[in-house]
């Protein structure tokens, strides 16, 4: 078929930010399915709550390391906001910055978050309250580790001439990625370390 | 340090004439040579043939097992197959048809051809889309070697605890079978995410939302579906291992577990899941009546709000499936009235496609006699559909006959017909060839008759007290008769695939030449080669119309700018379809091959060890970081 030129587009930007990157849409998604995940399993939860006569079935979890946990993170998204400015700006230098550090905030988020298993107080095959505690600790476990992960990758790479233009785009999406990780855990915090002691 | 964009001097398009413009980005988009290469293909149309493929494969697998259980069945008493290996051929039957071949061949068809009729040059995330192909063809190889191995799953296609449980299936079967759902969702999840985003932001420039094509809007509405159904599933097919390896107790009453915990997360994806089929199917139907009747399918709007209306009720009706359990009046009530409910958006396309063939000149070549077999099949099978919503008469037919009959009737009526279709249609697109004609009305007939012969006495069947699932029955049950017409039928038909086979391997060779749009077709991806060069289209049309070869009949409006040194797609607004960015393509790479053994690796061992998530991590995070780590190609430089 023949054609006729009718738009130049050779002057629009080779990235973008939020909307306009298509690895933001993707980032949207996978939060999207994950968020569902985390929907169903605490739709598990309630059910179990619902059929038996009693919940939980044994000793609620220590509330310190959750709350410890609950308050880091929840503190985390002030620096993982600044993070998202400096990205925007390109500040390169900043950028590093703001990755070391949350980089550590997701080691230690990891570390807080071993003390919470160690205060579950039941085993996984203990009863049925037992194994939905440590699914729902395990699934969300699962995205701080995969979250720390990418922005280990992520930091290493801004040290290294890979530091181009889209990889700010790419550390603000981790930005996203992260609050949405922080954001999926107060509902899990309230589920696992206040429903039993309702 | 750099860090401010692109080199400013490399060549554009719109700097080239045709037919030099072709040329050099067919080169640069073409999947590298050898087998290497080939591992490596990132394209999407290369991808989308493999996935097609592999279903089509499956679905002769899956044929297969229904012929000898049609055989076993055709009298009362035989001998052909004992009842282990039939529970075995009855789950194995169903898991392939359901996760090998019918949401894989709708994902497939959307992979080769979402991209081409948005008018892109590959699917947004094409190395995901590469990791995809290679965990559903994994997860489906583990599952037929499992079955070979005489350790195929022998559960039924829901697996209902507690028979999945160890206490009852001590074997490895239903790890295979649950370890089967997660490769496969895993393979779902992440071709849903990339069709929701090459539709939102890849769109050619002037494609509104109201100018998609109705097929795209089925696969957007469809890949929603899928990301928020298959979490479910993936819960409960975890939940189950743990059970089963590590003693966990969801599902063990003793401990507080609960068997209905099952059924409820499994049905919850379960039923989107019969939607996730038939929703492209309609898609499909929409494409061919509108080119075989010449005009736009009456009620665009219409249409795609009922797509999207079905999309949202199918989240509404999963306790249907679980009236015989028992459940409050309330529950009983309310899950009957969304069910017959979801009958409406589905009869307002059908009323849509009815008046679309009425007002238009409808030519009836094979693609359109399937679309007919469709509409007769699925609203045989609609109208059953809303007999068993019904409390009373669901009580009655459970687990009978009537309901095999009646998901073989929506299933096969609205989502294999109109494929079958879609094959004839798409076919000299895909190949640059046209299927016979001749062949192709012997096998819809074969097709149409055979699949009636064999499913309708299923009804009688069901009503006479038939239960599903039995290896035989006695001659006294009065059975026969109707069970061997069944099995005849089910010779036919599946004779009807044979000769779509025959039809298929001979216009390979010498199948008339198809050119760009042999059917006068109204979308985009008629606008390019038959088949379409590995760039897709040499310059991004600009869309001005619903049916932009309709309205541009000689000269298409194109977009100029586009780099022809790198991959580079255009990105634009997600509602208006304006451009926005030039965003860089990945190049082919070996990383999604290889991350994809890491995590088989990974998943198999998962069923025998909980030690794998320990042993099995590490090669995924070294092969993910591989995967997005830049390799210094001109593309991760941008």
């Amino acid at each position: 078929m023949k054609s006729r030129i009718a738009l130049d587009v050779s002057e629009l930007p080779t990235y973008g930010f939020g909307p306009r990157s298509g690895p933001w849409w993707g980032a949207m998604g996978f939060m999207a399915l994950e968020g569902m995940g985390f929907a169903i399993a605490i739709g598990a939860y309630l059910y179990l709550l619902a059929v038996n006569s009693h919940w939980p079935l044994d000793t609620p979890p220590g509330l310190a390391p959750g709350t410890a946990m609950t308050g880091l993170l929840v503190l985390s998204v002030v620096p993982n906001i600044w993070l998202n400015r400096v990205a925007h700006r390109l500040e390169l230098r900043a950028v590093r910055i703001g990755l070391v550090l949350m980089s550590a905030i997701g080691v230690a988020a990891l570390i807080v978050r071993g003390f919470e298993f160690l205060h579950i107080h039941t085993r996984w095959d203990t009863d049925a309250y037992g194994s939905i505690v440590w699914f729902i600790l395990g699934l969300h476990t699962t995205h701080l580790a995969t979250d720390l992960g990418d922005t280990i990758v992520l930091c290493v790479l801004m040290f290294t001439r890979h530091a181009q233009p889209r990889r700010f785009s790419d550390v603000t999406d981790n930005v996203f990625y992260w609050n949405f990780v922080v954001l999926a855990w107060l509902p899990l915090y309230v589920l696992l370390y206040w429903v039993p002691r309702l | 340090m750099s860090i401010t964009g692109a080199s400013e001097r490399e060549l554009r398009d719109g700097e080239i004439d045709e037919p030099e413009l072709s040329e050099r980005l067919a080169r640069l988009w073409a999947t590298p040579r050898g087998l290497i290469g080939a591992l490596m293909s990132v394209d999407h149309k290369v991808i989308g043939r493999r996935y097609i493929v592999t279903a089509f494969v499956f679905l002769f697998a899956g044929g297969l097992l229904a012929v000898l259980m049609r055989l076993q069945l055709s009298g009362a008493q035989r001998h052909l197959i004992g009842p282990d290996l039939y529970n075995q051929i009855f789950t194995m039957h169903g898991s392939t048809m359901m996760f090998l071949f019918a949401v894989p061949v709708m994902e497939a068809f959307a992979v080769y051809l979402v991209p081409l009729m948005v008018g892109t040059r590959n699917i947004a995330f094409p190395r995901l889309n590469a990791f995809s192909y290679w965990m559903y063809l994994f997860g489906g190889c583990f599952l037929w070697i499992a079955f070979f191995l005489n350790t195929g799953p022998d559960v039924g296609w829901f697996a209902y605890v507690p028979l999945s449980s160890i206490q009852y299936d001590p074997s490895k079967r239903a790890d295979v079978w649950a370890q089967m759902i997660t490769f496969t969702e895993v393979a779902a999840l992440a071709v849903s995410v990339e069709i929701v985003v090459t539709v939102l932001k890849r769109r050619a420039p002037g494609m509104t939302l109201d100018r998609i094509p109705l097929y795209v809007w089925s696969m957007l509405v469809t890949s929603f579906l899928v990301m928020f159904a298959m979490p479910s599933v993936m819960v409960a097919s975890t939940a189950l291992i743990l059970d089963r390896l590590i003693g966990t107790r969801f599902f063990e009453p003793a401990a507080g577990g609960n068997v209905l915990l099952w059924q409820h997360l499994f049905w919850f994806f379960g039923h989107p899941e019969v939607y996730i089929i038939f929703i492209p199917g309609t898609g499909m139907v929409s494409a061919i009546v509108s080119t075989f009747t010449r005009r736009q399918v009456i009620g665009y709007t219409a249409v795609v709000l009922s797509l999207i209306a079905t999309g949202f009720l199918s989240f509404g009706l999963w306790v249907h499936h679980m009236f015989v359990t028992g459940l409050p009046q309330l529950g009983a009530g309310l899950f009957t009235a969304t069910s017959m409910l979801i009958a409406v958006p589905s009869g307002i396309q059908i009323f849509c496609w009815l008046a679309t063939l009425w007002d238009g000149k409808p030519v009836w070549r094979t693609p359109l006699l399937f679309v007919l077999g469709f509409l007769v099949i699925f609203v045989l099978g609609g109208l059953t559909g809303v007999m068993v919503a019904s409390v009373p008469i669901d009580t009655q037919v459970h687990d009978t006959y009537f309901v095999v009959a009646h998901f073989h009737y929506v299933l096969i009526g609205g989502a294999v017909f109109p494929l079958i279709g879609a094959v004839y249609y798409w076919f000299p697109k895909l190949t640059g060839r046209m299927l016979s004609e001749r062949l192709g009305r012997w096998h819809f007939a074969l097709a149409f008759i055979g699949f009636n012969v064999a499913f309708f006495p299923m009804h009688i069947l069901g009503l006479e007290g038939m239960p599903r699932r039995v290896y035989t029955y006695l001659p006294e049950m009065g059975w026969d008769r109707l069970n061997l017409t069944s099995s005849a039928g089910a010779l036919l038909f599946a004779l009807s695939f044979a000769v779509m086979a025959v039809n298929v391997v001979r216009s390979l060779r010498n199948g008339d030449i198809a050119g760009d749009n042999p059917w006068g077709a109204s979308t985009l991806e008629w606008a390019t080669g038959s088949p379409p060069p590995p760039q897709n289209f040499s310059r991004i049309p600009l869309v001005t119309h619903r049916d932009p070869l309709w309205a541009e009949r000689d000269v298409l409006p194109v977009v100029a700018g586009l780099s022809v040194e790198r991959h580079e797609v255009l990105l634009t607004s997600a509602t208006e379809a304006e451009p926005q960015t030039r965003e860089a393509s990945p190049e082919p790479s070996l990383w999604p091959l290889i991350t994809a053994i890491a995590v088989t690796v990974f998943f198999i061992g998962s069923i025998f060890t909980p030690w794998a998530v320990v042993w099995g991590t590490p090669p995924i995070a070294i092969a993910l970081t591989g995967w997005f780590w830049p390799a210094g190609t001109k593309e991760d430089e941008e």
